[in-house]
């Protein structure tokens, strides 16, 4: 194993020894001061975690946080010099942790919070001018087979979990004990110029944005929703799309002649 | 023709000799309403390899107002394996959009196989490692089409396989690729007080004529496994008097230069940071530069 290697593995795991070849200049034992890289490197990854997941940590503490943190870290290091994002399978790592089993909303609550961070750093979108959105949906002969670009910053998670009305809580906003956390809620995420918004949105209008998001044309997206609920109208997430700037392109694969 | 040189001029423009501070997303707003006297604003590189969003819009205005030196942290110069070409090439990008007076980067690495360690962690300096940094550090100034700065570590150990000082290895650095220093006065006192040397000799040892930056920052005590302090280069306090004290050694050979004050941990309110950026630049005012000791 080449040197870096070896110190590298080391890093991250505290169970190794330290690696050989290592000196100073008093003889005093460089385990010690290896230990001082083992703990910026772990430290390091375990703030980045939580600054993105800054309420999950609320919810479980800040002591069981950063145990459960340090495991991950330990075992999935960033694979990208570029840190904003790391973390993606923070989420699904506590789903899976069994000590976390007790706060069964916890990996949404991590699932929404990546959301928030992926909205805030997503591409820019211009939004489509009102007068071109109105026209193209007065048209009823091409609404169906109209394709929806939404702003990258938009993500939909469809929680069983009382996710939005949590999150607000520990924003300040809400009264944290009047929130069931097993209400089921779906929650709407993007950015709207500099600022990410979030809000509860029904599940159907869940499943709706989910399918533009997916390229779905307004026909078969409202199909989907209808599934979920048969008294879906599309005219209520498309407005909230529109007043928030999130709709970028419109497209029609049928142009009427 | 005029254009094409008033473009270069600005490109090749070097930050002025004046205090400047890193630009935190907390104080977006407060520098662009305020503006505040500075000399200059110095950013991660990796933080703004993003999409779009609030950093890429403050940024390009800030940008407007101040110089900018932007600093990379994830490049791993120093690694075993060859640049992440991917890596460069947003580096690249980054460097395009915000045109900045000063690139620096650190003789470190940080990332190994698939895995990015988010640390600057240290090498042997031998004859191998020498040419590989060389050879790094050849392939980022053809690739941005610029002069570098190479900032001096902070390290906790040091390696059997050794066979260069420190201040050997990065003379020999700079004079082989012709990249400049980033002089980072705590790392220098970080270093001296934690591997037992004399700080003045360990900058009076250094390529000080390639100097295109000063860092300053704060650290953190701690004790070695013999009763030794040990000083870990944390950025979360203010600077020491001792890395003052350093700074006007380092300001009489130097010369005037850049200097920036570092802050990426328990970040203060912005008129604590400009506080320790003035003071930094009354003493960028008063430096007559006695020139390197023969």
């Amino acid at each position: 194993m080449s040197r870096q290697a070896c110190f590298a593995e080391a890093l991250l795991d505290p169970q190794q020894p330290c690696p050989p070849g290592l000196t100073t200049w008093n003889g005093s034992d460089p385990a010690r001061r290896f230990a001082v890289y083992r703990n910026n490197v772990i430290v390091s990854l375990v703030d980045a975690l939580a600054d993105t997941f800054a309420v999950t940590q609320e919810l479980v503490g800040e002591t069981f946080f950063r145990a459960m943190a340090r495991l991950f870290a330990s075992a999935h290091p960033p694979t990208s010099r570029f840190m904003a994002f790391y973390g993606e399978a923070f989420p699904d790592f506590i789903e899976n942790f069994p000590p976390a089993a007790g706060v069964p909303y916890l990996a949404d609550m991590a699932r929404f919070e990546f959301l928030r961070v992926r909205a805030y750093h997503a591409a820019d979108g211009v939004p489509v001018a009102t007068a071109q959105i109105a026209a193209a949906l007065a048209d009823a002969t091409v609404l169906p087979s109209l394709s929806l670009a939404l702003h990258p910053s938009v993500g939909v998670l469809k929680s069983a979990a009382a996710v939005v009305s949590l999150w607000a809580a520990h924003q300040g906003a809400g009264d944290l004990s009047s929130v069931v956390p097993d209400t089921p809620e779906t929650a709407l995420v993007l950015r709207n110029g500099l600022d990410v918004e979030v809000m509860e949105i029904p599940l159907a209008a869940g499943v709706f944005v989910d399918a533009l998001l997916q390229g779905a044309p307004l026909g078969v997206a409202v199909e989907a929703a209808g599934q979920v609920d048969g008294d879906f109208n599309p005219a209520t997430p498309l407005g909230l799309l529109i007043q928030k700037g999130a709709v970028t392109a419109l497209y029609s694969l049928r142009r009427t002649p | 023709m005029t254009t094409v040189i008033d473009h270069l001029t600005i490109n090749a423009g070097a930050l002025p000799a004046r205090s400047g501070l890193g630009l935190k997303p907390e104080h977006f707003r407060a520098i662009l309403e305020t503006r505040p006297d500075l000399g200059f604003f110095e950013i991660h590189a990796e933080n703004y390899m993003v999409d779009g969003g609030p950093f890429p819009h403050y940024l390009s205005q800030i940008r407007r107002h101040y110089p900018l030196s932007i600093h990379g942290v994830g490049l791993s110069i120093g690694g075993e394996a060859a640049l992440d070409e991917d890596h460069l090439d947003r580096l690249a990008a980054v460097l395009e959009r915000y045109e900045p007076q000063s690139f620096s980067e650190h003789l470190a690495w940080s990332s190994h196989g698939e895995a990015f360690l988010n640390d600057l962690l240290p090498m042997p300096y031998d004859r191998a490692t020498l040419s590989r940094v060389c050879d790094h550090i050849d392939r980022v100034q053809e690739k941005l089409q610029r002069r570098m700065l190479l900032e001096n570590p902070a390290t906790y150990v040091e390696f059997s396989a050794s066979t260069l000082t420190e201040t050997a290895f990065i003379s020999e650095v700079i004079q082989r690729t012709g990249c400049g220093l980033l002089l980072d006065v705590n790392n220098v006192y970080v270093s001296c007080i934690n591997h037992g040397r004399d700080p003045q000799a360990c900058i009076d040892a250094l390529p000080l004529a390639a100097t295109g930056e000063i860092h300053l920052a704060g650290f953190a005590r701690d004790t070695d496994a013999g009763g030794d302090e040990l000083l870990i280069d944390s950025h979360g306090t203010p600077v020491a008097e001792a890395v003052w004290a350093l700074y006007r050694y380092a300001l009489r050979r130097v010369g005037p230069v850049a200097t920036l004050i570092e802050r990426d941990n328990n970040i203060p309110a912005f008129e604590v940071l400009l506080a320790e950026a003035r003071n930094a630049e009354s003493m960028l005012r008063t430096t007559t530069c006695a020139g390197a000791p023969a």
